[in-house]
């Protein structure tokens, strides 16, 4: 039978989201989306030892937006910096049982703010140069990508 | 625990009592009224009654003016298409307003393929037409308007007499959607002078797939849908008379039932305004007294209605809907709250609530509570 709605997984990190608030003087900061397409996520990491030693986030948007940072940033906890940069939309979708598909794009952005926070990091500690970070910060997660208005 | 449903725009419980009296007619008195034995004469007989009860519901002439359809969709479809196509020759202009619905707004953009100029008049923030810009607009050219009687989102009412005596001096025809009213308030189509009025069964309470159009005699339309010739040749295709028959004995009873009933929701109403209010920037949508009596609709800043709506019904079992894109098919936010003025992100965190008859005054106080958890548990999550 063809899925309706969402998920068991997006329910349980939608009600029960994980990681929620904020980190003071984070290591690493990411901020996507724009509240006129009716989402933005941020994601906050401290680092330590090149890993994610800790990750929080705060999101404005609709059930799949929450669930999916609720999500990444259980997958990213603990990972390396260089292991959460391979965490894909689809890693984060997958492990959420599927997304509906017109979720695929506008709300899945856990992982386009995780990125954006671990670049933010390694612009901070010098690793890369400010305009070699693919994900600007309060920008849309794709380049060209836009929510139609 | 029982849960509250508080969103009887989108689907209202058949009424047991119409229930019982339809399912007759998907058991022992089947029969396709078309058919001349006896099986067809009461299937017949039925359907003629419940047209009866249905013209009676809206003040028309007779009931022979209503046409039977599958919903509401189909009848706007069959005002819009039907009113426009026969009425070509003498103009190629249509009106509508911008906050019709989906089934009449696109109606009428698919005639604007065909080759009509299509206008749509400006709303306020409250939600009502403007008529200075109707008078503007409705020129000799134009053939038909379709204002709706009250909307669904914002539950505002249309001043839908005035735009009556605009249209018909300039003698064109006006389209009434009158779906999310029907039942709610006293209507006269023909003290409104309303040339096209659109019915649906379900918001009534009675069986879904069944509504109706009233064409006022005199009116000419034509068909979108060609066949056997049944209702007068304008829908055809076999009755569904389980539905119909539900449909009539539904406007029977809201015709007994509505004032007082309205009276008691609006009250309910009133109270989760009030109440709901109180939370820090709540706003209220639509008209603050021309809405409907059973309606209330809100916005709320800094979160997103899909995650109100997902969490009224997971944690408090009360169900809501929202005119947020994010809970729609094409992710576009609401058209109403763009059409009042609402920017994007306002338009976001709406917030609708539509009583019903299983609601009572008890149970304001549980819905008002869970309005203020859920807004406090999304602000909690929110960066805005």
């Amino acid at each position: 039978m063809a899925q309706v709605g969402y998920s068991k997984k997006v329910m349980d990190h939608f009600m029960n989201p994980r990681n929620v608030g904020v980190i003071e003087a984070p290591d690493g900061y990411g901020k996507v989306g724009n509240p006129v397409c009716g989402d933005l996520m941020e994601i906050f990491i401290k680092v330590k030892e090149d890993k994610v030693e800790d990750i929080k986030f705060r999101t404005f948007g609709c059930g799949s937006a929450i669930a999916v940072s609720s999500m990444v940033t259980e997958m990213a906890k603990g990972k390396s910096l260089e292991e959460a940069m391979k965490i894909t939309r689809k890693d984060v979708a997958d492990e959420l049982d599927g997304l509906p598909s017109q979720k695929m794009h506008c709300s899945n952005l856990g992982a386009d703010a995780l990125h954006a926070a671990i670049e933010d990091y390694w612009v901070k500690t010098g690793k890369i140069r400010p305009e070699d970070a693919k994900h600007k910060q309060g920008q849309e997660g794709e380049e060209g990508e836009s929510c139609g208005i | 625990m029982c849960g509250i449903y508080l969103d009887h725009q989108s689907c209202c419980p058949v009424d047991p009592r119409v229930e019982e009296f339809a399912r007759h007619f998907s058991g022992k008195d089947f029969g396709n009224p078309s058919a001349l034995h006896s099986r067809g004469l009461t299937a017949k007989a039925a359907l003629e009654e419940a047209r009866a009860r249905v013209a009676e519901l809206i003040g028309a002439e007779s009931p022979e003016s209503i046409i039977f359809t599958g919903g509401a969709t189909q009848a706007n479809n069959l005002a819009i298409r039907g009113a426009a196509l026969r009425n070509a020759a003498k103009g190629k202009k249509l009106l509508a307003s911008q906050i019709e619905h989906i089934s009449v707004l696109n109606p009428h953009k698919d005639l604007k393929k065909g080759g009509f100029e299509l206008n749509l008049i400006p709303v306020d923030s409250s939600g009502q037409i403007d008529l200075s810009s109707l008078e503007r607009l409705a020129d000799k050219e134009t053939v038909l308007t379709s204002i709706m009687y009250a909307n669904g989102e914002i539950g505002t009412v249309q001043p839908i007499g005035e735009a009556s005596e605009i249209i018909h001096e300039k003698g064109q025809l006006l389209h009434v959607d009158g779906t999310a009213a029907a039942g709610k308030i006293a209507l006269d189509v023909q003290k409104d002078g309303i040339d096209l009025f659109t019915l649906s069964s379900n918001d009534i309470y009675g069986p879904q797939g069944a509504g109706a159009l009233y064409v006022r005699p005199g009116v000419r339309i034509q068909p979108v849908l060609f066949g056997g010739g049944q209702e007068r040749g304008l829908l055809p295709g076999t009755e569904n008379i389980y539905a119909l028959a539900g449909f009539g004995e539904a406007a029977r009873l809201a015709r007994l039932e509505m004032a007082g009933e309205s009276m008691r929701l609006q009250t309910i109403r009133d109270a989760l305004i009030k109440e709901i209010l109180k939370i820090d920037e709540a706003r209220l949508t639509g008209h603050p007294s021309q809405r409907l009596p059973h309606h209330a609709s809100f916005r709320f800043s800094r979160i997103e209605g899909e995650s109100i709506l997902l969490t009224m019904d997971a944690m408090f079992n009360i169900q809501v809907s929202t005119g947020s894109a994010c809970s729609s098919r094409t992710l576009e936010p609401s058209h109403v709250l763009l059409a009042i003025g609402l920017r994007h992100e306002e338009a976001h965190g709406s917030m609708i609530m539509t009583l019903g008859r299983q609601n009572s005054m008890d149970q304001v106080p549980a819905i008002v509570s869970a309005t203020e958890k859920t807004v406090e548990r999304l602000r909690a999550l929110s960066p805005l």
